[in-house]
């Protein structure tokens, strides 16, 4: 028997430790959060700039005792950039673009994850094993054969035969990305039908064999029960992609940069905003020895960036949730 | 019946053809065949002219004055392939632990999941040209822009490296987590899509285990070794793949061989470079996937 001392001082002991796990507990949480916030602040805080910049009058630049919010609140900045980008117009060919491209790339990954996902066929793990090296190459490599590929277009020698001329030129035109997209081959490509051949792989054999009984060929198979059951790599693969077309310079500089997008214009931007700040003022008008105040220029950068990733952050704010959930439920892993 | 048999595999194969032919096309005319031509171009001078481009043979010259002649490639290369080296393990630690951290159950997470995947949507190389232009701008000199965003962490480097030096640790340690601490704004913002395929990883781990562990008495830093770390390893070799081949999108090097193709119009010679490059960076990978998959647990 255990004296009643010994009971009491067992039951005290027992209380100590359990305060003691509550308060490792909190101190921990506390640490998680302190974690969390400072990472995210760390994340946001060059958005946030851009935000308070936008705003900011030039008065404001060279008082130092403005932080974040501005003491003259102002439209001109977001004005100037838009002029100088000329926003509008550049932001609806730049998203008819990117939405194009987007879906092509989507279709042809799909295509290509599910008949690697669910067919046997000669050679189809060598072929797997190639749409990996395509991500393996650096695209570097491929630049310059591209490029002279696409300057004078022809396939087979097709159109040599035909016209006579060496192939057709296709730089400067949104053809080189609207081809490499349809035929799966364009940005980061490879990790799409990766993506999509796992998610295939993992769907149930019998829903297939049901289909092919009900008298559902293979196209129809896919159309009407692959494809509205592979929403979530759907997702994934669309946001990516989407997101990494608006942003990508590589392709644009290499084959459109003459044409009117948003990485090639945000690229050139500071020249831009160099030569015409001063006319946009008044100073002078265009090709005068007036210099633009640097750091106007800079904000009106800054202004043009934030203004370029904006629909960006709108598209994810939209997405986000469902993106998030589709990756959870085994897009990438399978 | 036989013969019915074998024509339905058959007829399942050619679909699965069908399925995989605009990527076949595509992989044919628009990867593969450049592909040869950048071999080719890499032993030739390459001349272009408004009916098209002719070529000379000019066997190694092309590597020869790449690696021997240019003044810059090399040093280029090694300090890009040394970036990437140093990056790796940084942005895969910092990616596995923040996977780890999203991945616990607390208020507000959902917000913080969708600010950590926010650099997966600003990574951009046209907003951080955009960016330096702005600042180049404004100092007038590209050195002082790196001096700037050296000094403009606010940080006291130096007390850092005496306390952590003071601790005993071995001065050439000090100096890489002093690097990681300066560059932790490049390592958060590339680490996105690492956190994304660890957070998937981890989602995947069954809970039960976790259950079993906590019954047996393990704590939650055995549980993170035993049962956490062998699940996800798989992921940590793709990651680490994923993370090299990233690093080369915006580097130096690709830069170079950009400039020298286009700027210069020495076609030859940037394709021999970007050959270089991309054996090096073959090799890494083969070294890499040979000695992790050796590690890595299989369930």
């Amino acid at each position: 028997m255990q004296s009643p001392q010994a009971v009491r001082k067992e039951a005290q002991h027992y209380r100590i430790q359990k305060v003691r796990g509550r308060a490792v507990d909190i101190l921990y949480a506390l640490f998680r959060y302190a974690l969390v916030i400072g990472i995210s602040f760390i994340i946001i805080y060059p958005l946030l700039m851009k935000f308070s910049i936008a705003f900011k009058d030039k008065a404001d630049i060279y008082n130092p005792t403005i932080y974040m919010i501005p003491v003259h609140f102002t439209m001109d900045n977001i004005r100037m950039a838009m002029q100088i980008l000329d926003y509008f117009p550049l932001l609806g060919n730049t998203l008819l673009f990117v939405v194009v491209t987007t879906l092509l790339t989507t279709a042809s990954c799909a295509l290509a994850g599910y008949g690697f996902a669910r067919f046997n066929f000669p050679g189809s793990n060598l072929l797997f094993a190639l749409v990996i090296l395509t991500l393996l190459v650096p695209t570097s490599t491929l630049m310059v054969p591209m490029y002279l590929h696409f300057r004078s277009f022809d396939i087979l020698g097709i159109i040599h035969l035909i016209t006579g001329k060496s192939g057709l030129n296709l730089l400067n035109t949104y053809w080189p990305s609207i081809i490499t997209s349809a035929t799966a081959i364009g940005l980061k490509a490879g990790l799409f039908i990766y993506i999509f051949r796992q998610f295939f792989k993992g769907m149930p054999k019998e829903i297939e064999e049901a289909a092919l009984i009900d008298g559902a060929g293979g196209v129809k198979t896919f159309l009407r029960i692959m494809l509205p059951n592979a929403v979530s790599p759907m997702i994934t693969v669309i946001l990516f992609c989407f997101v990494w077309q608006y942003n990508d310079t590589f392709f644009t500089s290499l084959f459109m940069s003459e044409l009117a997008l948003m990485p090639t214009k945000v690229s050139s931007l500071a020249a831009q905003a160099n030569a015409l700040i001063p006319g946009m003022l008044g100073a002078g008008g265009g090709g005068s020895a007036v210099k633009a105040d640097p750091n106007h220029v800079a904000m009106i950068i800054d202004t043009g960036i934030l203004l370029a990733i904006i629909p960006l952050i709108l598209l994810y704010l939209v997405v986000q949730r469902y993106f998030v959930e589709s990756v959870e439920r085994s897009g990438i892993i399978g | 019946m036989n013969g019915n048999k074998l024509s339905l595999q058959h007829k399942r194969s050619l679909l699965g053809i069908a399925f995989i032919t605009p990527w076949l096309l595509g992989f044919i005319f628009l990867f593969a065949a450049p592909l040869l031509r950048s071999i080719q171009f890499s032993f030739s001078k390459l001349t272009v002219d408004p009916s098209g481009f002719t070529l000379d043979g000019v066997g190694w010259a092309n590597f020869n004055n790449a690696l021997f002649v240019d003044a810059t490639f090399n040093r280029v290369l090694t300090e890009s392939v040394w970036d990437m080296v140093l990056n790796v393990p940084m942005i895969l630690f910092f990616s596995l632990f923040s996977a780890t951290l999203l991945n616990q159950k607390f208020r507000g997470r959902i917000v913080a999941r969708a600010i950590f995947f926010l650099p997966v949507i600003l990574a951009s190389n046209a907003i951080s040209a955009a960016e330096a232009s702005g600042l180049i701008n404004l100092v007038g000199d590209a050195t002082a822009v790196n001096e700037l965003g050296q000094s403009g962490s606010q940080y006291n480097v130096m007390s850092m490296v005496m306390i952590l030096s003071d601790i005993g640790l071995p001065l050439s340690f000090v100096d890489y987590i002093v690097d990681a601490i300066l560059r932790i704004y490049e390592i958060i913002t590339s680490s996105g899509v690492q956190i994304l395929i660890f957070l998937a990883a981890l989602q995947s781990v069954p809970g039960a285990m976790y259950e079993v562990a906590k019954i047996e008495g393990a704590t939650a830093y055995e549980s993170f070794w035993k049962i956490t770390f062998p699940l996800v390893s798989p992921l940590i070799l793709t990651n680490v793949i994923y993370t090299i081949i990233d690093s080369f999108s915006g580097s130096a090097v690709t830069k170079m061989i950009f400039t020298t193709a286009f700027t210069t119009q020495n076609f030859g010679l940037s394709a021999a470079m970007s050959w270089i490059y991309t054996v090096i960076i073959s090799i890494i990978l083969v070294i890499v996937g040979y000695v992790l998959s050796k590690r890595v647990h299989y369930n």
